[in-house]
């Protein structure tokens, strides 16, 4: 085992949680999840319901507590601690704030607890408040603001102990669009100007792209990628991933050459693509490449590597989605940009083509 | 139904409370006022009253008469008695809330399927008449009753514990008589606590009292209002209890009033004594009332 004494950071170390459901038959929420959360970083879970993400967020806060393996919290294993005596604080989903105090009051409760003296606790709230601009509302109770104006008073009062790590439990899902996308531009700030570890659970991939330092991509109780952002979007590592975050086109061919990071493959349809290959794979063998639908190009028919009609043809203000039926009975999704006064490239019932630029497919790993 | 206009429609709702207005009328209000009358009379020397005015059943719950020169003398007898059913009433719903809020907590916590059999099982007292449970426990507590026999052939004692007709004998029997009307508000302000606000608790650092002291029980504040006066204000006026668990060593408001309309035959009296009483209530109820309303806006 490493010498694991002074590493800085939030270690998640081989951590399994089986639930024992009586009368039914035990439930794996996670099974051997490794991951090591870097001090100031935003990182985020991400992943469908039910795939564990929540489970291991209340198992770095301590309401729950791991069947198997370690967490570590600069070195130190907390595994064992209650919450309360952890320096980790939540921003829950239904923000939890308590009802009977004032917003001022919810925000140094936590303050209160560790015993700060009132002149510093005073002083915190007020640099609280102002943080997620609130000032004018300190005295409000929680039933007289809004649900925006809640979800910033949630995390104010998480934020206002100065957490090590600050977790936070898909705050944004009962915001509306606006409101949402104006929050998390907001927590980057709050995450930028405090310095704190940021561990966000989200099921939507847009909101893990656009916030995120880093993502782990979890899937029935597994991490099944770790990395940044543009990594996980360009470089997917199986299927799953490249299903789970954005639109995906998946091919599957046979490999028939191979040089370094780049193997051809040769499609059903008889075509050779050329595509960069994250592990190694094997000559000849089956291989499915992942091609995302805007780096796909229309082109004529007979000038791209794939031919096809256009079956569907959907506008979305900043771009339009081509759905092609290609030869072999699939739906390919082309989506090109939209510029003003441009007409639609192509009609409906139209015969194309679709061209890929070199680069643009991945083989994925696992799966070749 | 014909098709009135609302306003049309709730003037005929109206009469729908007729039958309780006339029952509260003539079960309530009217011999309420029958009592205030009384109260203000003077007493027959066999019972009933004189029809001439007098406040002497007010003034002789503080002041004694001199038999020889008609002066007032202050005497303490009737407010000892009021004092010591207060006391008895206090500690009573002190017991019922210290022993009634787990048990309330305990049952808010079950799963929703079981939460009904718990609450049944509360309420299995009421099934069967207060006077044969308070007899029932007055064969449990005397000194050759089960609770002694008990310990006698355990060996834990040599000589009956003297129970019955104890204080100690009163509170239980009130204790016991009046535990669910605290239990289930308690229950009812407990199951729609919201059990995230208590990991919140935890998660900011609060320990176990805390959560309890600081989150669970302001946000409980209206349940123990209501339990607490739904034990206080019967317990203040109980009569069955404390006359065969106390032996009637200890004369009680009850007890008191009773006496006045039998033996001693001052109607006016056991009438004035009645309304102060009530007043004690109405006082309590006016707290309450505004305890309550504080505690609704925090629960908000």
């Amino acid at each position: 085992m490493l010498d694991n004494t002074k590493v800085p950071g939030l270690a998640i170390d081989r951590v399994g949680k089986v639930f024992q459901q009586a009368g039914k038959p035990d439930f794996r929420a996670l099974d051997d999840v490794s991951l090591t959360i870097r001090p100031n970083e935003f990182f985020t879970l991400l992943g469908p319901s039910g795939c564990g993400k929540t489970t291991l967020l209340r198992m770095i806060a301590g309401f729950e507590h791991p069947s198997e393996g370690e967490i570590r919290l600069d070195g130190d294993p907390i595994t064992g601690l209650p919450p309360n005596r952890r320096p980790v604080n939540t921003v829950f989903q239904n923000y939890a704030l308590f009802p009977h105090l004032s917003v001022a009051a919810n925000i140094g409760f936590g303050l209160e607890m560790l015993k700060k003296p009132r002149a510093e606790i005073e002083a915190t709230v007020a640099q609280m408040l102002r943080l997620v601009r609130m000032e004018e509302m300190a005295d409000r109770k929680t039933s007289q603001i809004s649900g925006g104006q809640q979800q910033r008073v949630a995390l104010a009062r998480a934020l206002a102990p100065r957490p090590r790590v600050l977790l936070l439990d898909e705050p944004l899902s009962a915001l509306d669009l606006k409101l949402r996308k104006e929050m998390q531009i907001e927590l980057k700030r709050m995450q930028a100007e405090t310095g704190i570890t940021f561990v966000f659970v989200t099921h939507d991939q847009e909101e893990a792209l656009t916030m995120s330092d880093r993502i782990a991509v979890m899937s029935a109780g597994r991490v099944l990628q770790v990395g940044a952002p543009r990594d996980i979007y360009d470089r997917p590592a199986n299927h799953f991933v490249a299903n789970f975050i954005g639109d995906s086109n998946f091919l599957t061919g046979t490999v028939v050459e191979m040089s370094a990071g780049l193997v051809s493959i040769r499609l059903v349809n008889g075509a050779v693509l050329e595509a960069s290959v994250p592990s190694s794979v094997t000559f000849g063998a089956t291989a499915t490449v992942v091609v995302r639908p805007e780096h796909a190009v229309l082109a004529a028919p007979g000038e791209g590597v794939i031919a096809g009609e256009v079956e569907t043809v959907i506008y979305f203000g900043t771009d339009t989605h081509f759905h092609i039926r290609t030869g072999e009975g699939a739906t390919f999704i082309v989506r090109q940009q939209n510029r003003r006064g441009d007409a639609a490239v192509a009609q409906r019932g139209e015969a194309v083509s679709i061209h890929l630029p070199p680069g643009v497919a991945t083989v994925l790993a696992g799966e070749a | 139904m014909s098709v009135a206009g609302p306003e049309a429609e709730a003037r005929q709702r109206r009469w729908l409370t007729l039958p309780a207005v006339a029952v509260i009328t003539l079960f309530g209000v009217l011999p309420l006022v029958i009592v205030v009358v009384y109260s203000l009379l003077r007493s027959a020397p066999y019972g009933g009253v004189e029809w001439t005015f007098s406040t002497d059943a007010y003034v002789s719950f503080l002041y004694q008469k001199d038999i020889f020169d008609d002066t007032l003398q202050f005497h303490a007898d009737y407010l000892l008695i009021y004092g010591r059913s207060l006391a008895f009433s206090v500690v009573t719903t002190f017991v019922c809330l210290i022993l009634g809020f787990p048990t309330a907590y305990f049952i808010a916590t079950r799963p929703v399927a079981t939460r009904q059999i718990w609450l049944l099982l509360v309420t299995i007292p009421f099934w069967s008449n207060l006077l044969i449970r308070t007899l029932a426990i007055m064969l449990l507590i005397r000194d050759d009753g089960l609770v002694n026999n008990g310990l006698m052939w355990l060996g834990v004692i040599d000589t009956p514990f003297v129970m019955i007709f104890t204080d100690f004998a009163i509170v239980l029997g009130l204790f016991y008589s009046f535990l669910p009307f605290m239990v289930l508000p308690l229950f009812s302000s407990l199951e729609k606590l919201d059990f995230r606000l208590v990991e919140a608790g935890f998660d900011l650092y609060a320990n176990r009292f805390q959560v309890l002291t600081r989150i669970i029980l302001p946000i409980a504040r209206p349940g123990i209002v209501a339990g607490c006066l739904l034990v206080f204000i019967p317990c203040i006026g109980a009569y069955v209890t404390p006359l065969i668990l106390g032996g009637g060593k200890h004369l009680m408001i009850g007890s008191l009033i009773a006496e006045q309309f039998g033996s001693a035959r001052n109607w006016p009296m056991g009438a004035a004594q009645a309304l102060i009483l009530m007043a004690g209530v109405l006082v309590a109820l006016w707290f309450y009332g505004r305890n309550a309303r504080r505690g609704v806006a925090h629960a908000r």
